[in-house]
């Protein structure tokens, strides 16, 4: 019944894409011929090109240009040269520890407090995953419905999982509701400052675990059965099975996990901005969100700041990159040894 | 539902208990739970009337005030539980409320007024749900047009990105041409520089080419991404060169070549990349937080996040909406899941 | 017509050179095989002939036009792959039919002649399944059918038979032949068997690391190989090769000695080589007999009875192995030494530098 209907729909969809189709061929086989292989390649790459050009490359480089100028305005021709002054207050600090005594006293607020919740999140997530990762790849049923089970959030928007959120853990919410009936003291959890961080962790946690238990998960896999028999044949204890097969082999996977945990826990924005707005107070405000007040929300805007602190997460990420491309490539060296 | 619990539980070994299996089954139950748990408890809630809501402690399942109409009033009246002094309870509308006193009427005897205090009453409810928290919303608040900018941008910038990513991923897949090796190296380049880093030059190219305050404004910036040229050119690195020549013997331009034979059999790959770009631009926040200043043209995330973050914080529509936001992708889980999660053990990408 | 003609193509990826000066003028409807172990640059050459790749120096003719420059599809070439390249997404019949649309043919002269192509090639009964659905032999016939309604000037074939196994590999190997009779149209075809490249061939070109090393008719290779690599890369089993001294030349004869002091005389012209000088003696495994004086002593290392003939394996004084095949079923060398003879016209002698000494030119050998 559905058949006919969508198979005339696809067709009326289809019908002009194709004719679209077939009339470039006329012209397209023209240049062809006038530019031959290298001019299809150019024609190929152009569109995907030029959108890059403008909107990854230019403002790649710009973002330098920005970093050493002031002012409020947004085009570069409006903007006064100013070199490294930009850098010299961000780093305008009497200790770097305390960020009070700093003259961007956000910025390194910010900075601090990304620090604490990279290395919190990072513990946690790669934890959570590879505990989920082992309990997948058990002899269970519905394996891939259980996978399925713990990757659902992974799809859910940041400003969704924000707000589910912000319900659950608002004061009349339904952990408080928990809390209250087996007798426990109810919090208002993104008000309180210890426990608004706790919260930014694990909802990040949670979002994400899916994602990072999926390539565990595929790492596991990879293992080859027989070495478990061997083991097995060999009399070895589960506890040893793990730390001296299990682990050295999933370490490959396990380190793209940190990596990328690591990068992504650097940029943390989306999900914590919905949640606690960066709050209370500062106590959860990252440096993307840094980036963003700075350079658009706030009154006293300054694009060049802006610039300058997002040119060194830029750095990091950079570096923690090329880390693991490095890794990546190790790994696929020593997985075409083997 | 045994059945289903017996499947659930069905365990491969088929010998004892272990207490590793109790861990197993902890976890993945508790997991369930907290997975599935807090978008249920968001859809339950979302479907409950602003004084339901405000309860403490919360019902799980959403339920409406029984009304009644009575002949002699004009609007439908609230029916009541109420504890009748002698000790019988009885049920009654509420016609008007003085401070702790209530003026209720019987329905069945709509002359006689009766004055009870209302800590002896209680409403009668069933379980309904409040569809007007979906209803107004949309029809009141923009969230009809935020959710059609939505569309339109997550279709537009997946067709464009599905189009020139595979013709860029045809050409580094399939042509040796000079320069090659640096067009490669700048899109891996760029794996390395996120929207965050890039976000005030960005906003300025977008301004200056006229597309601040557009929905292609949101759309282009996004389409031109290298874990799509990435998907594609190594799928395509696995389709015989040639399938390629046959075709050119056969008569075809590169063109053809290009539509005829290559798209075809990139087919699953493009339908990976489909799903991510989708789930993707439905999903993006920050940037069109960024580009978007006119209120029309917000899409669904931005708009969410503007009357969530209002002093007035009306949660029954915020909840509802917050459902109509998450729809796309639900369905994208429940009938796709599995073109993701292989496409992401495959790629790594997210 | 379907004359095709190269004239010192070169083909270089960088300082890599594939191909060097390669000239070759191919007649119409001639079943031209190009035949050298892997890496020779035939698939290369193929490929330049199909306007697939562009060579670096040289120029290609098709019928007395210079093609160079134009591209595959202008050339009016067909080619079949070795691994068929069947376009998977497409069914058998729009297989056939793609390279038809592509000339905007008419639809009614597609169909006759898909028709047609089917019918000769018995594959209507899978026109509207898919490649996947098809087995090794009937993807070889399917492709075969594509490169056959184009109608092409010339067919090209690249190792067609390698991806089937033996037994239809011979079946279609005559087949092949047919299509060639009944066409008639130029074929071009690539192949690193050389029994495929003697049963096929009107000519064979035999090449190694890009270059040409004999063009003749398959008899003419397996007689009088021109070289040392002919002379091993032509004939199954392969040629026995000895290495030997010149002992005395003459006008008609040329005695040479071997390892462990045997003497054997070839019947050639002498006159380019001198005592003393290094050569190597060549015998098919066919023409040596078992002798009872005179010839090579050899130890025998195994003895395979095949039936019609036996196989001989044995080695000589300097310890290089030499095969002999003897007709009928006598057994007894086994397991002791054998005396090898060889028939002075049925031997061949290279030089020091591989090169064939000719034959006597007055009065040639029998």
């Amino acid at each position: 019944m559905v058949t006919p209907i969508g198979k005339a729909l696809g067709a009326a969809v289809a019908a002009p894409v194709i004719w679209l189709a077939s009339a470039v061929n006329l012209p397209l086989k023209a240049w062809q011929r006038a530019t031959g292989t290298n001019g299809m390649a150019a024609f190929f790459l152009a569109p995907n090109m030029a959108i890059f050009a403008v909107f990854v490359l230019t403002p790649f480089v710009i973002n330098f240009f920005y970093s050493a100028t002031s002012g409020t305005a947004f085009f570069l021709a409006d903007r006064t040269y100013v070199g490294a002054a930009q850098y010299e207050r961000l780093f305008d600090c009497a200790s770097y520890v305390d960020p009070s005594t700093c003259r961007e006293d956000l910025f390194w607020k910010a900075v601090q407090n990304t620090g604490l919740f990279v290395v919190v999140q990072v513990v946690l997530m790669t934890l959570v995953s590879i505990i989920t990762a082992l309990i997948l790849n058990r002899e269970i049923a519905a394996r891939s419905f259980w996978r399925a089970v713990f990757f659902f959030p992974v799809l859910l928007s940041p400003v969704v999982v924000g707000l589910i959120w912000r319900w659950i853990l608002q004061r009349q919410g339904l952990l408080n509701y928990i809390f209250y009936s087996v007798g426990l003291e109810p919090h208002d959890w993104l008000i309180e400052r210890s426990s608004a961080f706790t919260a930014a962790v694990t909802v990040s946690v949670w979002a994400h675990m899916g994602f990072y238990t999926l390539i565990l998960l595929a790492g596991l896999q990879a293992i080859p059965r027989d070495l478990y028999e061997a083991a097995e044949m060999d009399g070895t204890r589960p506890a040893r099975v793990f730390w001296r097969i299990t682990l050295p082999l999933l370490m490959p996977s396990l380190l793209v996990v940190v990596i990328l945990t690591l990068i992504r826990a650097v940029q943390i924005f989306d999900e914590v901005y919905v949640l606690t707005g960066g709050g209370p107070g500062t106590s959860t405000l990252y440096i993307t969100q840094y980036i963003y007040e700075v350079g658009f929300a706030s009154l006293l805007r300054n694009p060049g700041l802006a610039a300058a602190a997002s040119i060194l997460m830029g750095a990091v990420l950079v570096v923690l990159t090329l880390l693991q491309l490095q890794l990546g490539r190790r790994g696929e060296k020593k997985g075409a040894r083997e | 539902m045994s059945a289903v619990v017996s499947f659930l539980t069905r365990r491969r070994g088929g010998k004892g208990w272990h207490w590793t299996d109790v861990v197993t089954w902890v976890w993945l139950v508790g997991g369930l739970i907290v997975m599935f748990g807090p978008a249920l408890w968001l859809i339950a809630s979302s479907f409950k009337t602003p004084a339901q809501l405000a309860e403490f402690p919360p019902t799980i399942l959403p339920y409406v005030n029984q009304q009644a109409t009575v002949e002699g009033y004009d609007k439908p009246l609230t029916l009541y539980t109420v504890k009748m002094p002698d000790g019988t309870s009885r049920i009654l509308a509420e016609v008007r409320r003085v401070g702790i006193v209530s003026q209720m009427v019987d329905p069945n005897a709509p002359d006689e007024i009766v004055k009870i205090n209302i800590a002896d009453r209680t409403p009668v409810r069933e379980i309904g749900l409040a569809t007007e928290n979906y209803v107004v919303p949309l029809e009141q608040n923009n969230f009809l047009l935020y959710l059609r900018n939505s569309v339109f941008v997550t279709f537009m910038a997946t067709i464009i990105t599905l189009l020139t990513n595979s013709m860029a991923a045809f050409a580094l897949s399939k042509y040796r041409f000079p320069g090659r090796d640096v067009v490669m190296l700048l899109i891996v380049g760029t794996l390395m520089v996120p929207l965050s880093v890039v976000l005030v030059p960005l906003y300025s190219v977008v301004s200056a080419v006229g597309l601040y305050d557009s929905l292609w404004g949101i759309i282009l910036p996004t389409v031109a991404t290298p874990t799509g040229v990435f998907l594609l050119r190594q799928y395509m690195l696995t389709i015989p060169d040639e399938l390629l020549d046959a075709a050119r013997m056969d008569n075809a331009s590169e063109w053809q070549i290009y539509w005829r034979i290559v798209l075809p059999l990139a087919a699953p790959a493009l339908a990976v990349l489909a799903i991510f770009s989708v789930v993707w631009r439905w999903n993006d926040f920050l940037w069109p937080l960024v580009v978007l200043s006119r209120k029309e043209l917000y899409t669904l995330q931005v708009g969410l996040n503007t009357y969530a973050g209002e002093l007035n914080v009306q949660w029954h529509y915020i909840l509802a909406m917050t459902v109509v936001t998450m729809i796309p992708v639900v369905l994208v889980f429940v009938f796709l899941q599995r073109f993701i999660t292989s496409g992401i053990a495959g790629s790594g990408l997210k | 017509m379907g004359q095709i003609k190269l004239t010192d193509i070169d083909r270089a990826y960088g300082k890599l050179k594939i191909l060097h000066g390669i000239s070759l003028s191919i007649e119409d409807g001639e079943f031209v095989v190009l035949v050298g172990p892997s890496g020779c640059g035939k698939s290369t050459l193929l490929r330049l002939i199909a306007g697939l790749d562009q060579p670096t120096g040289g120029t290609i003719e098709i019928d007395g036009k210079d093609v160079t420059k134009v591209s595959a599809a202008q050339r009016g070439l067909a080619m079949v792959f070795q691994s068929y390249a069947l376009y998977p997404h497409m069914t058998v019949r729009q297989n056939l039919a793609f390279g038809l649309e592509n000339q905007r043919m008419a639809k009614d002269e597609i169909d006759r002649r898909i028709a047609e192509a089917a019918r000769m090639l018995e594959i209507e009964a899978y026109l509207d399944r898919r490649p996947g659905q098809l087995s090794g032999g009937q993807k070889q016939r399917v492709a075969i059918g594509r490169a056959v309604v184009r109608n092409p000037t010339a067919f090209l074939l690249d190792e067609p038979l390698s991806n089937l196994d033996a037994e239809l590999r011979i079946s279609t190997r005559a087949e092949l032949a047919a299509l060639h009779e009944r066409l008639g149209t130029t074929m071009i075809y690539v192949t690193h068997d050389q029994i495929e490249a003697m049963t096929l061939a009107d000519r064979i070109v035999v090449m190694r690391a890009g270059r040409i090393e004999q063009i003749g008719r398959p008899l003419d290779l397996y007689n009088s190989p021109a070289n040392l690599f002919v002379a091993g890369f032509i004939g199954a089993p392969r040629m026995n090769l000895m290495d030997v001294t010149v002992t005395a030349a003459g006008p008609a004869s040329v005695t040479v000695e071997g390892p462990g002091g045997f003497t054997a005389t070839h019947a050639g012209d002498g006159s380019a080589v001198h005592p003393g000088d290094k050569a190597t003696l060549g015998v098919r495994p066919h023409d040596i007999v078992t002798v009872d004086r005179g010839g090579v002593e050899a130890k025998v290392t195994l003895v395979e009875a095949l039936g019609p003939e036996t196989v001989v394996h044995a080695s000589l004084a300097d310890g290089k192995k030499l095969v002999a095949v003897l007709q009928g079923q006598d057994t007894s060398p086994a397991g002791g030494t054998v005396r090898l003879g060889f028939d002075a016209g049925r031997t061949h002698l290279f030089d020091a530098s591989g090169l064939r000494v000719p034959e006597v030119q007055a009065s040639p050998a029998r």
